[in-house]
């Protein structure tokens, strides 16, 4: 065995070709070889390339929406298609884009070599995976060419059983299918972790990120075939009118809610804890500092999962259940954002002393910190039942939450993908480029968001198609943030398929990064490691002063 | 607007939820100021190549830790009490609070006071007397949103929810439906209309107008679906009914009947009797699908100046 | 987890003679194997999850009307349902003999095991189907010409949508189990044990969720209130 210390380790500079075997990308260069590949780096790319053409397809609904809001009685598109395109956006954006976001891509490349393993404990599930969610994003477009689908994202019952005659069933289906593919990957994360960590690679010696992915596929395990009886128990009334959700049957439509809340907030945290699992890499890394508060930082994502399944009341608070009820949904609410508070106050701590250089996944991330903040400490807001009673459904949510979702996981995953886009493609991407893209996503975001949040307070709804007259102006200024914000996000789409072909070759541990996955080569070799590694020392062994006044990575192209 | 977006209070709830949200910014937005800055410093100070103090850089504090759990928990459960509290008072109306029924449906507010008075998409409540809301939906989720009031509530089909308030201005203030409902959802808009006892007095004692029914005509004309194919602009062809009512209609046959009623009421229910010349016979028939009142609102809206 | 060989008696190389080499992740069969039943474990905890959604419906509805509940269960057939428990508590016993004959590389006791697991199932289901049938000749059927009326109707209605719900995929699981078992009765013929003993340790780990999972149902469904 080759023991590798995880911090101590300097690139040699050896001729690549004597150190290294072929590369995951080399090993068949066919379409039908990618089709049927086993290998869990490639998957994560085939889902890779999946989630971004959703993600655009969501974004130009986004788009749509924003260029409809732009006048406050426009008719850009009429009201009946602008219900069907907030519908889509949320359906798309959270089920195929966010959900499989960091942990079906970054998670899927990065799991099996963070700890050491050549594998995911079950690859051929991890493919069967990729197919699932595949037919579950053809559904998906079908849906959209047929018609589309009027209901939100939230499918409420009756509207959606009784009253819209839109595809519900088949969006319902596509939503239902992609659960399994969910599914597969979180049970596949957890054996992984539990029995492929490679020999000393202890619990407490795991990488944050892989922590995340842990406590992220317990609750996907968890709560994900909740959601899918759910949307089979609404498809089945809607198509037979038998059911527990209709008044007129004994049943009730509180009921749904209970259910979809039951399994949609701790979705919130599967979209979420990913996202603080990269910013954990990428902090310390560009800090050149040990992560401040290791197990606080575990302990806390443990928690996070934990309470996370006791909150879903909190979306109810106006609903008609007891006010008990909320009650208690409010002091559990209270208390899930603690974990959440000590995770950006370690963050913040791990600066501190720090040898910090601002690299475009360093402002990623800390712009991560910072839009998760606001968004955590809105959700306090939304926490208190007093005030939520005036802000339910408004703008004020909607702000929240894409704080939290598109601030916070969007920006970490960005990151991320540029943090690892050495290790994945084997070149650099261009750096200044990388850092526009960022402060104008940062900038865009706030942009877009922040005005939302006052629109909320000023009492306009979510999901109007037409708004009053006074809530113009915020809108304007949002829409306007929209744009910048989807130039942002063109521009990394842009330079990282560049960099793929044309960027400078990237060393193997081009940011002197201490986690396994970069003791391999860039790209890994199939097999991830030529020698299963051993481990001896704690995660993030940082020096501040190890590091010179130059980064320590090529500037990138011109 | 920026500083202070919240429409200014206009019940006796609305100023404890905007002490509350003043307490819940300070708290806010000094941990976001507080970390944010902390940050920046530590940026600046700690940027690659600054000749800052290094030495001893801290991987953990166990009291810190215990510290920032600590704090920001007992922050919280003080909010939450506070919280609690305010929102206790929603569920428990004066003794004295005039019951009004409230019907919502798509896309309209239906509204009953207790002598028997109907409104529609309007509310005419007295200033300084408590009002209980009795909700409930005739099909979807609705939810009763009034700004100024602070007050949301959601309205379910198959069982009664409650609201109430006591208003401290006079005015008109925005009624909002919050629970998004179906395609009109944003349509389905309400004023309140808070007024003085001797005002209320007047208005009470006037009986049942025309006005609304012509209000609740307009409504369903949009939700039946007439307005997909006649209101002007829409891409299907269908003849126009901007002042239709005693006019002459020419018939595809070659014959010449007036508008009146009978005529508005055989093209809703046999659409394929009497054909306008020039127009395809590709309307559905409406038989079965509208009531009776439902069929006279419509009409009355047809009669009246307001079709678009 | 597996019980090791050494305790049993048998000689290792016996059957490792028969074994297939482990995925390249693994390193050993061992951790292989392991990590197939924890693979398993964690499929359960899934499936766990599918009743949990109906489950937490009628926690729901228990929770609104508890009378209606309780009214609605005495009209449960009380008989076929502790049969129907004993039946599965029965082959759940064997389906633990079956493993242990497994392990032992027992094949004629492994095979009658899992014949009288399979055909202890097939009885289940037969007077599943019969009770079924009975429950719609009473007109416990919410949805048509539904029997229960007065203030409890709607929670009744409720409790038997849920009724009908549990046992549905109650059933269905049961038939995939019994699928599984026969599928191993016409592999195994034959062949040897040793190269099956692992698959059917995890398959009878399936078999005892569907078990268990009926115990629970059977204190909710059929023994939720006292009966006078």
């Amino acid at each position: 065995m080759n023991a590798v210390p995880h911090a101590k380790h300097r690139d040699v500079p050896v001729p690549r070709e004597v150190l290294h075997p072929q590369s995951y990308l080399r090993e068949g260069s066919t379409i039908w070889s990618w089709l049927t590949t086993r290998d869990h780096k490639r998957i994560g790319l085939l889902y890779m390339i999946a989630i971004t053409f959703f993600f655009f397809i969501g974004g130009a609904a986004a788009g749509l929406i924003r260029l409809q809001l732009m006048s406050a009685s426009g008719n850009l598109v009429n009201d009946r298609t602008y219900t069907e395109l907030f519908t889509a956006h949320g359906i798309i954006m959270v089920w195929f884009f966010l959900i499989p976001s960091i942990p079906a891509t970054l998670g899927n490349f990065l799991v099996p070599l963070m700890i050491g393993a050549k594998e995911v404990a079950f690859p051929r599930l991890n493919l069967a995976s990729w197919y699932i969610y595949t037919f579950g994003g053809l559904l998906v477009v079908a849906t959209l060419l047929s018609g589309g689908v009027d209901t939100g994202w939230t499918f409420y019952t009756p509207l959606s059983t009784l009253f819209s005659n839109t595809r519900v069933i088949l969006a319902a289906a596509a939503v239902f299918v992609v659960g399994f593919s969910t599914i597969l990957t979180g049970l596949n994360f957890i054996v992984t972790v539990h029995r492929l960590r490679a020999p000393g690679m202890t619990w407490f010696r795991l990488p944050l990120f892989v922590w995340a992915q842990y406590t992220t596929s317990v609750i996907m395990v968890l709560a994900t075939p909740v959601l899918a009886m759910t949307l089979l128990l609404m498809a089945f009334e809607r198509l037979t009118r038998i059911g527990i959700f209709d008044p007129a049957l004994g049943g009730d439509p509180l009921l749904f809610q209970h259910l979809f809340w039951f399994y949609s907030h701790p979705a919130v945290y599967i979209m979420v804890l990913p996202a603080m699992g990269v910013a954990s890499e990428i902090i310390p890394c560009f800090a050149r500092k040990r992560v401040f508060g290791y197990r606080a930082m575990a302990y806390a994502m443990l928690g996070i999962g934990a309470f996370g399944f006791l909150v879903w009341g909190h979306h109810m608070f106006v609903s008609g259940q007891s006010s008990y009820a909320s009650d208690v949904f409010s002091l559990l609410s209270f208390i899930v954002a603690v974990p959440s508070a000590i995770k950006v106050f370690n963050w913040t701590a791990t600066l501190y002393k720090g040898s910090i250089e601002l690299a475009a996944p360093m402002i990623y991330a800390l712009g991560f910190v910072v839009l998760f903040l606001i968004g955590g400490l809105t959700g306090l807001w939304l926490a208190a039942t007093a005030l939520d009673v005036d802000l339910h459904d408004t703008y004020f949510v909607i702000a929240h939450f894409h704080y939290i979702m598109v601030g916070g996981t969007v920006m970490a995953y960005l990151g991320g993908l540029h943090f690892w886009w050495p290790k994945i493609v084997g070149r650099m991407y261009p750096e200044r480029w990388a850092r526009i893209a960022a402060w104008l996503i940062f900038i865009g975001f706030n942009l877009t968001f922040y005005p939302q949040f006052l629109l909320g307070l000023a009492g306009m709804p979510r999901r109007y198609h037409h708004y009053l007259p006074q809530f113009q102006l915020l809108n304007q200024l949002s829409s306007t943030g929209a744009g910048v914000l989807a130039l942002g996000y063109l521009l990394p789409l842009v330079y990282l398929i560049w960099a793929m072909r044309r960027g400078v070759r990237a060393p193997d541990n081009p940011w002197h990064a201490t986690g396994l996955e970069w003791h391999t080569s860039s790209p890994p070799p199939k097999e991830n490691f030529e020698v299963v590694p051993r481990v001896t020392g704690a995660p993030y062994d940082y020096e501040p002063t190890s590091i010179g006044p130059e980064p320590p990575h090529p500037a990138g192209p011109p | 607007m920026i500083l202070n977006p919240l429409p200014p209070p206009a019940s006796t709830l609305a100023p404890k939820i905007d002490h509350l949200f003043i307490a819940m910014a300070a708290l806010t937005g000094l941990v976001a100021i507080s970390v944010a800055l902390l940050m920046l410093i530590f940026v600046v100070r700690y940027r690659r190549g600054s000749k800052a103090d290094r030495r001893n850089p801290p991987s953990g504090a166990f009291w810190l830790e215990v510290g920032w759990t600590g704090i920001p928990l007992l922050a919280f459960f003080i909010i939450f009490l506070w919280s609690t509290a305010v929102f206790s008072q929603y569920y428990r109306p004066p003794h004295n609070a005039a019951p009004i029924y409230v019907l919502a449906k798509q896309w309209m507010w239906r509204i009953q006071h207790p002598n028997g008075r109907r409104e529609i998409n309007q509310l005419h409540v007295p200033l300084g007397y408590p009002v209980e809301l009795v909700m409930t939906s005739q099909d979807v989720i609705h939810s009763f949103f009034v700004p100024a009031f602070r007050l949301k509530q959601d309205v379910l089909p198959g069982r009664y929810t409650y609201a109430w308030f006591k208003p401290t201005r006079t005015g008109s203030f925005t009624l909002t439906c919050t629970q998004y409902c179906g395609t009109l959802h944003y349509s389905m808009l309400g004023q309140i209309i808070v007024m003085r006892d001797a005002d209320y007095a007047r208005w009470l004692a006037t009986p049942n107008q025309e006005p609304d029914i012509i209000a609740q005509g307009a409504v369903l004309f949009r939700s039946a679906g007439c307005s997909g194919c006649h209101a002007p602009g829409s891409s299907v062809h269908a003849p126009e009914l901007r002042g239709l009512y005693g006019r002459p209609v020419p018939l595809s046959d070659g014959s010449t009947v007036p508008a009146d009623d009978t005529y508005l009421l055989d093209s809703i229910l046999e659409p394929e009797k009497q054909i306008v010349r020039g127009f395809a016979p590709i309307m559905p028939t409406f038989r079965g699908q509208l009531s009776q009142d439902d069929l006279d609102a419509l009409l009355a809206y047809l009669r009246s100046a307001e079709v678009p | 987890m597996s019980t090791p060989d050494a305790q049993l008696g048998i000689p290792p190389a016996a059957q490792l003679a028969a074994e297939q080499p482990p995925a390249k992740q693994f390193g050993t069969r061992s951790n292989q194997d392991e990590a197939t039943e924890f693979g398993m474990w964690v499929f359960l905890a899934t499936e766990l999850m599918f009743f949990g959604a109906l489950l937490l419906g009628y926690a729901y509805g228990r929770h609104l009307d508890p009378a209606g509940f309780a009214e609605a269960s005495r009209h449960t057939d009380l008989v076929i349902g502790t049969a129907n428990t004993a039946i599965l508590l029965c082959s759940a016993l064997t389906m633990s003999l079956a493993i242990r004959a497994a392990q032992r590389l027992e094949r004629g006791a492994l095979m009658s095991f899992l014949a009288v697991s399979a055909l202890l199932g097939l009885l289940f289901l037969a007077l599943k189907g019969y009770e079924y049938h009975d429950d719609i000749d009473e007109g416990l059927v919410p949805w048509a010409d539904f029997r229960i009326t007065g203030i409890h109707r709607g929670a009744a209605a409720m409790f038997y949508f849920l009724y009908y719900a549990l046992t549905a995929l109650h059933a269905l699981h049961l038939c995939i189990a019994i699928i599984v078992v026969l599928v191993y009765l016409v592999r195994l013929r034959g062949a040897a044990v040793a190269p099956f003993r692992q698959q059917i340790t995890v398959a009878a780990l399936y078999w005892h969720f569907v078990d268990g999972m009926w115990v629970l149902l059977y204190t909710l469904i059929y023994v939720a209130s006292p009966r006078s």
